[in-house]
């Protein structure tokens, strides 16, 4: 079933907008696109993954804490900082000065950061204390060895 | 009507956004070479640290008051500015980029309430990007500058002017009362335009805040001064004489200088630096379209030291105008050749073009020396601007630059330069997990 999908090999990301051959096949699923050969612009990728430019920023992931949010050591994640943390929400924090990335709690008058792995504790603010977020994470990229 | 966006305390707040852990401390940024303060926290401020102030005389606060200084990160800098400038058009129809941290907005045809929709802007720019702004708003340019300059201080210094003009100060909006209270609590020095020099015989003459200045009869002030400060009187009293600037003028002249790193003295490493300023400013001259008549090289020791003193500089004229990078680098390097003496400690040298002309007036000529005629290189030069641009400074040069990329013996002394956080991928700053 997969025999027509060509693999290709991962394709570096730079931080200015990038361009990525279409390609003209897909994972078969369903019945082929008529359109599917008209294709004339390549995807940009920044096009997908970037909404506000001005208030887009990138960074880089060092620990485990995120893991089953699919956050991991090494990757890269996309903040903006133009959208609203709200409940439930990935984000960056300031915390003691420096970037941490959790998942945003934010129920009942309470406000906490929680980690997406049960070894690590939530952060709480302190009494007077408030969680400083410093932007909000809406997607996370990944690279592997590919040379 | 005019605003004036303008980011606080710009390169220290682009640091920030990326060291969270910088705020609240006294934070110095220092210029090339680590030389003298650029920007200063307010916290530095507060330590009584000048703009200007030259990076060994404050050293010791680093220990007594817990100083922090950072080498200029430009590439930084130049990005977040991008960013802030962007969300700042979005005030008015029409904006000039005055520098790297201020704009002009044109605010004609802006309707509703022009400080309620500076705060939006203002918020807007300190959430999406980090850096807080001020705003000043008048029907001059000059008055949009003082506005800019009231609005921070009103923030920066509760008491001085009413709080509500903290951040955003328009000035069109408050009665006239309102206004002179201003000006009366402003220096005339603080104007823009007003120089030390002018702003030293102002005083002098009786004239000590805005309010003297702006009472003045412009003939008088141009009789007795010049028309310049006539157009700053004039401008004050409401009169636009400034136009925004769409598209700055091409520069009539064109210079690459800087210190270097240590002290020089071998005449190859020079030759290096020089290279490179001439390749700089070949680039800059083909990118505003003109080209140079005559190159100017200069070497000197620097002042600061004890030791022998040795300046020196040397124009060579290019036999046809020229903007091509073998041809400027070639004439600022018989230029050095001639003035360049052995036995001193080189601290800076420099590169300017001179006798700027567009690049469409080509001057035709005989060839009648064969085989010296000079070929038509336009287009390596624009592959060669295009390769640099595509893959970074310096991708393609001048082999006299040399070959040892950022170990060169010339370079920049940046000891304490921050990572180039969102132009460099290496850089990324890191989140915790």
């Amino acid at each position: 079933m997969y025999s027509n999908c060509v693999s290709y090999p991962p394709v570096p990301i730079t931080a200015t907008p990038c361009l990525l051959d279409l390609v003209p096949t897909r994972i078969c699923a369903g019945f082929p696109s008529p359109a599917e050969d008209l294709g004339a612009e390549r995807i940009d990728l920044s096009k997908v993954l970037i909404t506000h430019p001005q208030a887009t920023f990138l960074q880089r992931v060092s620990g485990h804490s995120m893991k089953d949010a699919g956050i991991f050591d090494n990757d890269i994640l996309v903040i903006d900082r133009a959208i609203k943390p709200r409940h439930k929400m990935i984000v960056v924090a300031v915390v003691d000065g420096e970037f941490t990335v959790k998942q945003l709690f934010q129920r009942a008058g309470r406000v906490k950061l929680q980690a997406a792995n049960p070894t690590y504790p939530d952060i709480v603010p302190k009494e007077g204390q408030t969680i400083e977020i410093w932007g909000v994470v809406t997607s996370c990229i990944k690279q592997f060895p590919s040379a | 009507m005019y605003a004036l966006v303008d980011g606080n305390n710009f390169y220290v707040s682009c640091e920030r956004v990326f060291r969270p852990s910088l705020n609240g401390l006294p934070v110095v940024v220092l210029s090339n070479n680590d030389g003298c303060a650029i920007a200063r926290s307010n916290e530095a401020k507060a330590l009584g640290i000048a703009m200007g102030a030259p990076w060994f005389q404050i050293k010791h606060l680093a220990e007594d008051a817990g100083l922090v200084a950072l080498s200029a990160n430009f590439a930084l800098y130049g990005d977040m500015s991008d960013r802030m400038m962007s969300l700042a058009a979005g005030l008015g129809p029409a904006q000039e980029i005055y520098s790297i941290d201020e704009s002009f907005i044109d605010l004609s045809g802006v309707k509703g309430d022009l400080v309620e929709r500076s705060h939006k802007i203002r918020a807007r720019i300190l959430q999406w990007v980090g850096i807080p702004c001020g705003i000043g708003i008048g029907p001059t340019k000059t008055l949009a500058k003082l506005a800019n300059h009231i609005a921070k201080t009103a923030e920066r210094k509760p008491g001085v002017y009413p709080d509500k003009l903290s951040q955003v100060c328009n000035l069109a909006a408050l009665d006239q009362a309102e206004r002179d209270a201003v000006y009366a609590a402003t220096a005339a020095g603080e104007v823009w335009g007003v120089g030390r020099q002018i702003s030293k015989q102002l005083q002098a003459g009786g004239i000590h805040t805005v309010l003297d200045l702006m009472k003045l009869d412009p003939a008088t002030v141009r009789s007795k001064w010049n028309v310049v400060l006539e157009r700053t009187v004039r401008e004050l009293q409401g009169t636009p004489c400034i136009d925004l600037d769409h598209s700055p003028a091409a520069k009539k002249e064109i210079a690459c200088t800087r210190s270097f790193g240590r002290p020089i003295t071998e005449q190859h490493h020079i030759a290096e630096a020089v290279t490179e300023f001439a390749s700089r400013a070949a680039e800059k001259v083909r990118k505003q379209h003109s080209q140079a008549g005559q190159v100017l090289v200069f070497i000197r020791t620097s002042p600061f030291r004890k030791d022998a003193q040795y300046s020196r500089s040397m124009v060579t004229p290019l036999r046809h105008p020229s903007a091509d990078t073998t041809c400027i680098v070639k004439a600022a390097l018989q230029g050095l050749n001639h003035i360049f003496k052995q036995g001193f400690n080189y601290a800076k040298a420099g590169v300017m073009l001179l006798d700027l002309q567009p690049d469409t007036n080509q001057q035709a000529e005989l060839d009648l020396e064969d085989g010296d005629s000079e070929e038509d290189r336009t287009k390596l030069m624009t592959a060669m601007d295009t390769l640099n641009q595509r893959f970074g400074k310096g991708t393609v040069l001048t082999a006299s630059a040399g070959l040892d990329g950022m170990r060169r013996e010339w370079s920049m002394k940046q000891l304490r330069r921050t990572p180039a956080y969102t132009t460099r991928w290496d850089d990324m700053p890191v989140a915790r997990a």
